[in-house]
C-alpha cells in the first residue's frame, strides 16, 4: 500500500491511524536492531499524534493530505524537546527548543513522527558509517551501507519502519541512499524547500527532500514541505509546489539528453560500472518508447563538479561548525581556559571525517589561498550554471545514473576517504547549481542490487522532472 | 576639554584615521525579531537566531537596512548593491562564532564628513552588520585570562550596527574631535540612533600613526580600542601619536598592533599583534541574498533626508557672515531653527547670534519664541535696551515668556537717550579733569585704563544700564 492510499484510508475513516502506526512500531521492534535505521523512535509522540489524527477524522475534521501517514525525518532537522543529534557526540542529547519548518508543515499535513534517523555525521558522508552512533546497514543486504549521508531514512522506509522519510541533499545525500535501497528520492531546486531548522552542512548547497517507496508518494511529500518560507532568506518567493496534478502526463514530446560525462563511455569520468551504464541505456530506451526524444549531450564542466564541491562543501561547513564550541549547548569538555575548552570540545566531540572537511574549507578560505581554492570553485559553479542554460535551449531534462556503483559492503571504502567522495560524482551538478534532481528505481545490477537512474532537469522543473520519473517506474514495473 | 598631554614636536605630523560604530535604533535586531534592547534582564530577548543554535537562518531587517542607507546618504556616500559576509573567529559572545558584516562589497562607500572648521574628513565606508553579546568576567583578576568564570548576555547578539571608516585625513586631536561630534549631529538629525558614547551606542577605534611633516606617507599604524569617551580619545590619540614620535626618535619603529586604551594609566597598552593575528576567512554569506537598492530607493531616501548640520550651519552662515562660531554653536543646540524665524521677524542676524551663542546657553529656551526674540533685538539695536537689559530681559524670557517690551517696563528698564548719556558724560568729565587729561594725552595703556574709570564709573551712575560702547564713543568723540 502506498503512503497516498495509506492516507486515504485513515482520512475516509477505513482504518485508524493508532492501528498502522503500531503495525509500523512492531517491525521497528522487530528488525530496527539488525537495521539502525534511527536515532530516536519517537513511539511516544507518534502515538500522541496518532490519536488526535483519528480524534480529527471522529469530529469530522481532515487531518491533512498526510493523515496518519508515519514519517522519519533525519536527524538533522530540527525537533522541539526531541534530541536532534547530526549523529555526532557533540551535540548528543541537545534538545532543541524549536521545530523546523518541514517538521511543522509535514505535522500539519497529519502525518506521524516516528523519529529520527541516522546519518553520516552533520550529514558528510555517502555510506552512513560515519555516525558517531554506529552504521545503519542496508535493509536489501545488511553487509552494505544503505548508502549516505541520509541512509537512516532511506533505510527507514525500506525496512518499511516508515511509509516515508525526508532527508537532505548537499551533494547527493538524498539521491544515493535513495538508489541504494531501491526507493524514490528527490533533491529539489535550491530554495523550494526551507532550509530554517536544518541543522546546516554547506548553506548554499543543502536541500530537504523527499524518500518514498514510489513516486507519487515522493511528490506528494514535495507538495507538503515545498513553498516560500519568511523564515529562510533563501527560500524562493511566491512557489507553488505542484507537481501530482500533472505526475501522469508522460514524456511525449519531451528533449531528454544522455550526458556524456557521466554515461561511462568515452569521454566520462571514471569508474562508473557498466552494469550501471546498462540500466541508464535501458531507461533511455523506455523514455524513447514513451514517446521522448533521447540524445547524447556533453557537459564537459560536470567533470570540475566533485573538485568544486569538495571546496565549497568543507568551506561552508568549516564556518557553519564553528558555533560547536562547547559554550552554549551539547558537549563542553572542560579545560583552563576558553580556547583550550573549544578545543577540548570539538577533538573530542567530532569525528574524523568531520574534522577532516573542516580542516579543507578552513584552508581553502585562508587568506592567500581563497582565489586558488574557494575563488576558483566559485568559478566552476558559474561555469556550469552557464552550460547547463545553454543545453538546456536544447534539452528538456538530462538523464544520468545516480552513483557510479550499487551499494557496496560496509567497511569498503572507508579508508581511502577519496573513494568514497567518487561516489557523489554524478549527484554533485545538481547541488552545484541549484537545479532539482530525481533518483528512481530502474531495475538492478549484476549483483541483484538496485540502481538508480537520475533525471535533471533546470530550476523549477520539478512538475517535469517527476512526470519522467513516473513514466520511468511505470516502465520498470512493466520489465519486472 | 583641554589636552593636558604634550602635542608633537613640530616636525611630526599625526595622521588618524576613525571606525566609528553605531547601535541603530531599530525596533528589532538585525537577523531576527527580537527586540533591539538589551538593558533588559540577561539573555531574555534571545531566540534561535541570535544564540546562533543549529539550524536556525538569518531574515535581514529592513528597516536596519534603510537606516544604513540613509547615513550613507547623509555621509555623501555611494549607496551599491552589497552582500553579506562571514567575519570567522572564536569568541564566547559571538554566537555562531562568526560575525555576519560586509566584507568587500559594502552598502556605502566613498563619502565625506565636513566639519564646522570647514575642513573635509573623507569617508572609506559605512557597512552593515551584527554586535556580539556581551561578557562578564567574575572573579580572579576580572579578565578573561584570569577570572574564576565568565557570563554571557546574549541581549546585545545580533544588534544592528552601521560602522563608519573614515580615511586617514585626520590631522590633529582636535579635528578628530570635531569628527565625532559632527558625525553624532548627523546621527541625531536623521534620527538612526541615539549616539551615547556613554552607553556604548557609538563606538570609536582609533588607527593612529605619525609621519615627519610635509610627507605623504603612511606610517605602520596602531588600532587603539577601548575609548570610551571623546575625551579619552583625545588622550589615547596624543598617547599614541607621542609613542610613536619616541620609538623613531630612539631608532625603533612601531609594530602594526591593536592597542587598549587604559584610563586610569592614562596609556596604551599592546593587545594582539599582525603577526598573530588572525585570520577571518571571510566569504560571502550563503544564508542572505544580495542587497540591490534601485535608484528610485536611493532617490526616496534623498528626498526624506532632513537638513543636516553642515547645511544648517550655511544656512546660518549666509544670515551672519561674520558668526561662524556661534552660527556652529546655535547649530549645535539646535536653536538654529529659532534664530532663522527671528531673523525673519526682523532680528539684526548678527547681533541676534551673538546674543543667542552667548545668553541662551539653557537646556530649556521652548518659552522664547521668534517673534519676541526678534522684539528684544530690536529695542537693543535701537539703543533702547543696554545689553545688560537685554541680557536680563532675555533671561525673564527664558524662564516664563512674554512680551520683552513688557517685560522691560516691568523690570524698569527706561530707555536711557543719547542726550541723557552725554550729559552724565560730560558732568564725570568736569568732575575728574586729571583723569581726563590722562585719557586724553595718555599713551595706549593710559588710556584704555582711562576709559576703563569713566565707564565704570558712568555704570555706577546708571545701575549698570548704559551702553558700554555708547559711553566709549562718546569720550572718543570728545576727547577729538
Amino acid at each position: 500500500m502506498t503512503a497516498l492510499e495509506l492516507a486515504a484510508e485513515v482520512r475516509s475513516g477505513q482504518r485508524r491511524a493508532v492501528d498502522v502506526l503500531e503495525e509500523y512500531l512492531t517491525r521497528i521492534d522487530t528488525h530496527e536492531a539488525s537495521i539502525h535505521a534511527f536515532n530516536e523512535v519517537t513511539t511516544d509522540l507518534a502515538r500522541q499524534q496518532a490519536q488526535a489524527v483519528d480524534d480529527d477524522v471522529q469530529a469530522g475534521r481532515d487531518p491533512g493530505p498526510l493523515a496518519g501517514v508515519p514519517v522519519a525525518f533525519k536527524d538533522n532537522m530540527c525537533t522541539r524537546g526531541i534530541p536532534t543529534t547530526c549523529s555526532s557526540r557533540i551535540l548528543e542529547n541537545w534538545r532543541p527548543p524549536y521545530d523546523a519548518t518541514v517538521v511543522q508543515k509535514v505535522r500539519a499535513a497529519g502525518a506521524i513522527t516516528i523519529g529520527k534517523t541516522n546519518l553520516d555525521e552533520f550529514a558528510m558522508g555517502s555510506s552512513t558509517e560515519n555516525s558517531a552512533f554506529g552504521p545503519t546497514r542496508n535493509p536489501l543486504d545488511l553487509s552494505r551501507v544503505p548508502g549516505g549521508s541520509s541512509g537512516g531514512s532511506a533505510a527507514a522506509v525500506a525496512a518499511g519502519f516508515a511509509a516515508l522519510a525526508l532527508g537532505s541533499d548537499t551533494g547527493g545525500s538524498i539521491r544515493q541512499p535513495a538508489a541504494f535501497c531501491g526507493l524514490v528520492g528527490m533533491k529539489p531546486t535550491y530554495g523550494a524547500v526551507s532550509r530554517y531548522g536544518l541543522v546546516a552542512f554547506g548553506s548554499s548547497l543543502d536541500q530537504i527532500g523527499p524518500f518514498a517507496a514510489n513516486v507519487a508518494d515522493a511528490a506528494a511529500l514535495y507538495e507538503v514541505i515545498g513553498g516560500h518560507d519568511p523564515l529562510d532568506s533563501t527560500s524562493i518567493p511566491d512557489l507553488a509546489p505542484t507537481v501530482l496534478d500533472s505526475i501522469d502526463r508522460g514524456v511525449e514530446g519531451l528533449r531528454i539528453g544522455i550526458v556524456r560525462e557521466l554515461s561511462g563511455g568515452a569521454g566520462s569520468v571514471e569508474g562508473i560500472r557498466s552494469d550501471v551504464v546498462d540500466r541508464v541505456q535501458a531507461a533511455a530506451v523506455a523514455l524513447e518508447a514513451a514517446g521522448a526524444t533521447v540524445e547524447e549531450v556533453s557537459v564537459p564542466s560536470t567533470t570540475l563538479g566533485l573538485s568544486a564541491y569538495y571546496l565549497v562543501a568543507p568551506a561552508e561547513a568549516s564556518s557553519n561548525l564553528s558555533r560547536y564550541d562547547g559554550v552554549r549547548y551539547g558537549l563542553r569538555v572542560d579545560a583552563a581556559t576558553t580556547g583550550e575548552m573549544n578545543a577540548a570540545t570539538r577533538t573530542e566531540g567530532f569525528g574524523t571525517e568531520v574534522k577532516r572537511r573542516i580542516m579543507l574549507g578552513t584552508y581553502a578560505l585562508s587568506a592567500g589561498y581563497y582565489d586558488a581554492f574557494y575563488g576558483k570553485s566559485l568559478k566552476v559553479r558559474t561555469l556550469m550554471l552557464q552550460e547547463f542554460a545553454a543545453v538546456y535551449q536544447r534539452f528538456d531534462l538530462l538523464l544520468t545514473p545516480t552513483a557510479p556503483t550499487t551499494a557496496f559492503p560496509l567497511g569498503e571504502r572507508t579508508a581511502d576517504p577519496m573513494t568514497m567522495y567518487v561516489n557523489d560524482v554524478c549527484t554533485i551538478p545538481s547541488n552545484l547549481i541549484g537545479h532539482p534532481a530525481i533518483s528512481v528505481p530502474f531495475g538492478v545490477g549484476h549483483d541483484g542490487l538496485p540502481v538508480g537512474v537520475q533525471v535533471l532537469g533546470p530550476a523549477l522543473s520539478e512538475a517535469l522532472i517527476f512526470r519522467a520519473a513516473a513514466t520511468l517506474e511505470a516502465a520498470a514495473e512493466m520489465d519486472r | 576639554m583641554i589636552g593636558h598631554e604634550p602635542s608633537l614636536p613640530d616636525d611630526w605630523e599625526l595622521v588618524v584615521g576613525l571606525e566609528v560604530h553605531v547601535e541603530l535604533a531599530t525596533k528589532t535586531k538585525l537577523f531576527c525579531g527580537c527586540a533591539n534592547q538589551f538593558s533588559s534582564e540577561p539573555n531574555t530577548n534571545v531566540c534561535p537566531t541570535c544564540l546562533g543554535l543549529p539550524g536556525s537562518l538569518p531574515v535581514l531587517n529592513g528597516q536596519a537596512v534603510a537606516f544604513a542607507m540613509t547615513l550613507g546618504r547623509a555621509l555623501g556616500c555611494e549607496v551599491r548593491p552589497s552582500v553579506m559576509a562571514r567575519k570567522n573567529y572564536f569568541y564566547p559572545d559571538m554566537a555562531k562564532d562568526f560575525q555576519t558584516t560586509q566584507y568587500d562589497q559594502p552598502t556605502n562607500v566613498d563619502g565625506e564628513l565636513r566639519l564646522a572648521d570647514g575642513s573635509v574628513v573623507g569617508i572609506e565606508r559605512a557597512h552593515i552588520e551584527e554586535d556580539a553579546g556581551k561578557t562578564s568576567h567574575v572573579g580572579g583578576g576580572g579578565r578573561i585570562g584570569d577570572a574564576n568564570y565568565s557570563l554571557v548576555d546574549y541581549n546585545r547578539a545580533g544588534v544592528p550596527l552601521v560602522e563608519i571608516v573614515s580615511r586617514p585625513e585626520i590631522r590633529s586631536v582636535e579635528q578628530a574631535r570635531a569628527y565625532v561630534s559632527e558625525l553624532r549631529n548627523i546621527l541625531l538629525a536623521i534620527g538612526v540612533s541615539d549616539a551615547r558614547m556613554e552607553e556604548g551606542s557609538l563606538r570609536v577605534d582609533a588607527n593612529v600613526s605619525v609621519r615627519p611633516t610635509g610627507s605623504q606617507e603612511l606610517r605602520t599604524r596602531c588600532e587603539i580600542k577601548n575609548i570610551n569617551s571623546i575625551r579619552s580619545m583625545g588622550r589615547a590619540i596624543e598617547y599614541e601619536a607621542k609613542r610613536h614620535v619616541d620609538l623613531y626618535a630612539s631608532g625603533e619603529s612601531p609594530h602594526q598592533e591593536t592597542r587598549h586604551w587604559d584610563e586610569d594609566g592614562g596609556r596604551t597598552t599592546p593587545g594582539r599583534s599582525k603577526e598573530d593575528a588572525e585570520d577571518y576567512r571571510y566569504f560571502q554569506e550563503p544564508d542572505l541574498v544580495p542587497l540591490v537598492p534601485t535608484a528610485e530607493e536611493v532617490a526616496a531616501i534623498d528626498e526624506q533626508l532632513p537638513m543636516l548640520p553642515a547645511q544648517r550651519r550655511h544656512r546660518l552662515t549666509q544670515l551672519a557672515p561674520n558668526s561662524a562660531d556661534a552660527a556652529t554653536i546655535v547649530v549645535e543646540r539646535g536653536q538654529d531653527d529659532l534664530v532663522v524665524a527671528a531673523v525673519a521677524a526682523g532680528a539684526d542676524a548678527e547681533r541676534l547670534l551673538t546674543r543667542v551663542q552667548n545668553d541662551l546657553a539653557v537646556d530649556d529656551w521652548t518659552k522664547v519664541d521668534a517673534e519676541g526674540l526678534a522684539a528684544l533685538i530690536g529695542m537693543e539695536t535701537a539703543g533702547e535696551l543696554t545689553a545688560t537689559q537685554t541680557k536680563q530681559v532675555l533671561a525673564e524670557l527664558v524662564n516664563h515668556g512674554g512680551d520683552p517690551r513688557t517685560i522691560a517696563e516691568a523690570l524698569g528698564f527706561e530707555a536711557m537717550s543719547d542726550d541723557a548719556l552725554a550729559g552724565l558724560v560730560d558732568g564725570l568729565i568736569a568732575d575728574h579733569p586729571d583723569e581726563w587729561n590722562r585719557f586724553v594725552a595718555g599713551d595706549e595703556g593710559e588710556r584704555r585704563k582711562m576709559q576703563g574709570f569713566f565707564t565704570g564709573q558712568i555704570m555706577k551712575a546708571t545701575q549698570g544700564q548704559a551702553d558700554g560702547r555708547a559711553v566709549a564713543d562718546l569720550l572718543n568723540g570728545r576727547a577729538g
